[in-house]
């Protein structure tokens, strides 16, 4: 090797992501060998050890074999994973990810396109508009990447045929559009010879636009993010309590906005608010703001309860909170997505169960054709439905924020699924959760805070919400529940709904406004949580659907619901009839430990 | 390439915070190679100055003695929770590279990981006083974050940020789970693990310039110590080749890697052995 320049300064090089998507054996992989040939970015010695594969297996030698360096793809001769290499024009690096086009593997091309910033789509002159042309095309449009260059292949197996190109370009064109998506132009190529890739071409002197080169420097960098609103998911809190370091830190990346030390910040659902405190880094100058795109941590002015999946943003431009929202899903499992069975929707960095509350309809994206009354959503299937969550979690439509208006599916093991939001939907308790929120926004604190408090009592306020069946033993359990608590050292009150009739609801003995009572009743417990109190409540005054209004009024984040019987799928604790109220009691205590309410069995966390 | 950096930076760390919030059972392979020791910076940058998840070793015993000396050295001055395996048996039975390369690798890496991995093989782990004690309880890791990027040959460039392995350590290349958007395989069959990459898209230029950046202590294998030669990639003793180069600074090796054509591992005999040797090993687990 020769001796380095040791003036080389680190050069100031743009990176781009580019996809090549199409249906299978349009030519994907062929243009990606071509590129890198053409644009010498091929490492010395990979073009010969192609040659000699193909050689050995007695294969014509072909560009695509540079990127299928797999055995099980040279063997089959298609594309399964998406490759990703690299080449490098005047104006920046790319990494391009070649996508399989079979249809086998769709979800490998969405796990390769959605990293682009943009796509070339390539369509077989001779073959036309196939299949996964337009699935592909519509997939493009489902992950946000507006970029699209459309190329028009093996020219030279027809001739070089303008008419074939037009024909082409009108078809695609009117299919793209009905997507919502306009190309940016159409190229008439022969990735295999080389025409319009690198260099004009002298057998299609009718086209007058940029090669295929000249149009990937063509596509542009994303605007920046900084400038929108705030959106912060809480990827996690660290205390590490290592080294003599206490700090309590919020982390996650800045998904849009900025915010510096100092800001009044809300977390959502938990509509918890507060001031950054400071912004922290390891190895870096001392900083006092963060802005999108980077990763970051802050420490908060107060110790509040702050999970993972929490959104944090600015007081005045908050993200939406429901459990139901309109969206349209991709479905990529063997196993459809079916109405009353359970997933776990992923968006950001929460992860909540979800069940399909409605499908709107169901679209066959090869074929753009629209079936409405579908009890499912097979794979490959394009939908859009209303999905409903457990609980209620924070989330931004599409067109306002990426990062926070999509969403995958979860099925078991496996990622099933992705989506878009279009908009929230309201659920039973939207108006409640309304005027909880504007409550919390408007709250009037005193001089001591609710973490104050929490800091002092050395536990966690909240409401475990006890249901269950008439006389399976809710009233001994909670009674057993609230000495335990007691007992141990924590501000526990057993909130009876009797008691709260007789006093506040007095007005109301003539006419019975159920509703009324119930948000009633919640208010006051809200009051005892915000004044520290672990509150044990029975639901024997109320029904059994009424626990998702209580958690509204109370706070999702704030609420254990424990229901005594069988499993309903709602519940975060499910204690067993048969377990006698001391046992329910022990087993609530440990959820509230587990949980991090209170401290070890032993008593009270020493400081939270 | 400032952004750039960064961009690569953020990634990574946004990948190890979710590796750390999912995985109860987790650990990082150090191969004390300029790719994990960056990997192992980012986690540091991750976790605010700590590095809350153990680093494996496995020790080939033909490793160049002073890889062995700095890994101890950084374990100490860092905090960090050192775990070492070795394929004893074969050792005491003789292996070296003369019985093959790749039979070699085979036995002494990729058995090794996979049986100090799922805890069938005992683990020493550096104790405070900084001496090798075997590890009492030794769980399988569930979780193996790895430090492979996408451009060092063409098997690589498929990997998924978060890969699934199955029971007998098998990568399935045809059938890889989707992955976009940030949201990762993080849901796992018990006896199954997970690998996850944080430096996919790292390049080794970009490492390079990270290190500068940085000022990560790599270790000076890497630089040329007086004798007009020096490593670029980090192996066993007779298994790895010195390039010609005076460069002593990551700033002279990264004005060297952009002038030249020869491939990473070049240097990295077992690779030369069969077209498909890098492939066939990291399907086995070979990391």
């Amino acid at each position: 090797m020769h001796a380095p320049n040791v003036d080389a300064a680190p050069s100031v090089r743009e990176q781009m992501n580019i996809v090549i998507v199409g249906h299978v054996d349009h030519g994907k992989s062929t243009l990606v060998g071509r590129l890198l040939a053409d644009t010498g970015s091929l490492p010395q010695g990979k073009l010969e050890h192609a040659r000699a594969i193909c050689d050995r297996q007695g294969k014509v030698f072909e560009y695509a074999f540079l990127l299928d360096a797999l055995e099980a793809e040279q063997d089959q001769g298609i594309t399964i994973d998406s490759a990703r290499c690299f080449f490098k024009t005047d104006a920046r690096d790319y990494i391009i990810i070649d996508a399989p086009g079979h249809i086998e593997f769709l979800k490998n091309m969405i796990s390769g396109a959605a990293r682009a910033e943009a796509a070339l789509l390539l369509i077989d002159a001779k073959e036309g508009v196939r299949e996964n042309s337009r699935r592909h095309g519509y997939v493009l449009g489902l992950l946000g990447i507006r970029q699209v260059t459309v190329v028009v292949n093996k020219m030279d197996l027809v001739g070089c045929d303008k008419d074939v190109f037009d024909a082409i370009e009108a078809e695609y064109s009117a299919f793209l559009a009905e997507c919502g998506m306009v190309p940016q132009r159409f190229i008439p190529i022969s990735a295999r010879d080389g025409d319009n890739v690198a260099t004009p071409s002298d057998r299609m002197p009718w086209y007058h636009g940029p090669t295929v080169l000249e149009a990937v420097d063509l596509f542009r960098k994303a605007a920046p993010k900084r400038d929108q609103p705030l959106r912060m998911p809480v990827q996690d809190v660290y205390k590490f309590n290592l080294r003599g370091d206490d700090r309590r830190i919020v982390a996650g990346r800045v998904e849009s906005g900025h915010f510096q030390v100092g800001d009044a910040v809300v977390f959502s659902p938990s509509n918890k608010i507060t001031t950054i405190a400071s912004v922290e880094a390891f190895s870096a100058p001392p900083t006092d703001h963060a802005a999108a795109p980077d990763v970051t941590g802050v420490t908060l002015a107060e110790q509040l309860f702050i999970q993972r999946g929490e959104l944090m943003s600015h007081l005045g431009d908050r993200p939406l909170v429901s459990t139901r929202f309109r969206a349209n899903i991709m479905w990529l499992a063997r196993q459809p997505m079916v109405q009353g069975r359970d997933y776990k929707l992923r968006l950001a960095t929460t992860a909540m169960p979800c069940r399909i509350h409605r499908i709107l309809s169901v679209l066959d994206a090869s074929e753009l054709t629209h079936t409405a009354d579908r009890a499912e959503i097979g794979r490959h299937d394009v939908a859009e439905v209303i999905l409903e969550t457990r609980r209620p979690i924070a989330f931004d439509p599409i067109d306002r924020f990426e990062a926070t208006g999509r969403f995958v599916i979860v099925d078991g093991y496996d990622l099933a699924g992705g989506g878009i939001i279009r908009e929230a939907v309201d659920d039973d308790v939207a108006g409640l959760r309304e005027v909880a929120r504007r409550r919390d926004f408007e709250w009037a604190p005193g001089h001591i805070s609710r973490a104050d408090r929490v800091q002092r009592n050395g536990h966690e306020a909240g409401l475990v919400l006890v249901t269950g069946p008439a006389g399976i033993g809710k009233a001994a359990m909670a009674r057993v529940l609230e000495q335990l608590l007691f007992e141990r050292g924590c501000c526990a009150y057993l909130l009876d709904g009797k008691n709260v009739f007789l006093g506040l609801d007095a007005d109301m003995l003539g006419a019975l406004d159920k509703a009324e009572m119930l948000r009633r009743y919640a208010e006051v417990a809200h009051l005892f949580v915000d004044a520290g109190q672990i509150v044990v409540s029975t639901s024997n005054t109320f029904g059994l659907a009424d626990h998702a209004a209580m958690r509204t009024v109370v706070g999702a984040q704030d609420t254990l619901h424990v229901h005594i019987g069988d499993d309903d799928g709602e519940a975060d604790v499910v204690l067993p009839p048969e377990l006698g109220p001391e046992e329910g009691a022990a087993t609530v205590f440990a959820a509230l430990v587990e949980r991090a309410w209170i401290g070890p069995a032993a008593g009270p966390a020493a400081g939270v | 390439m400032a952004d750039l950096l960064r961009e690569l930076e953020n990634q990574s760390v946004y990948i190890l915070r979710e590796a750390y919030k999912h995985f109860k059972s987790l650990c990082m392979l150090w191969s004390i190679g300029k790719d994990s020791t960056v990997m192992l910076w980012l986690a540091r940058k991750a976790f605010f100055g700590h590095v809350p998840m153990p680093l494996v070793h496995i020790d080939t015993s033909y490793k160049i003695p002073s890889m062995i000396a700095y890994r101890d050295r950084l374990a100490r001055e860092w905090g960090l929770k050192m775990v070492v395996g070795q394929n004893r048996a074969a050792l005491a039975d003789g292996m070296a590279h003369t019985r093959g390369r790749l039979t070699c690798c085979g036995a002494l890496k990729t058995e090794a990981l996979r049986r100090t991995l799922d805890g069938s093989w005992p683990r020493l782990v550096m104790n405070a006083d900084g001496v090798y004690v075997e590890e009492q309880h030794r769980e399988p890791y569930t979780g193996v974050i790895v430090g492979a990027r996408a451009d060092e040959e063409g098997s690589r460039s498929k990997e998924r940020y978060f890969s699934p392995r199955d029971k007998n350590n098998d990568w399935d290349v045809a059938d890889q789970p989707p992955e976009f958007w940030n949201q990762f395989k993080t849901d796992f069959a018990p006896g199954t693990h997970v690998r996850i990459h944080p430096l996919l898209d790292w390049t080794e230029i970009n490492i390079w310039e990270y290190i500068e950046r940085e000022n990560i202590p790599i270790i000076d294998l890497y630089f040329d110590r007086g004798d007009g030669t020096r490593y670029r990639s980090l192996g066993c003793a007779p298994c790895t080749g010195h390039i010609r180069s005076t460069a002593t600074t990551p700033r002279e090796i990264i004005a060297e890697l952009r002038e030249t054509t020869v491939a990473e591992r070049a240097g990295r005999a077992q690779d030369q052995e069969d077209p498909h040797a890098m492939e066939k090993l990291r399907r086995d687990g070979y990391m």
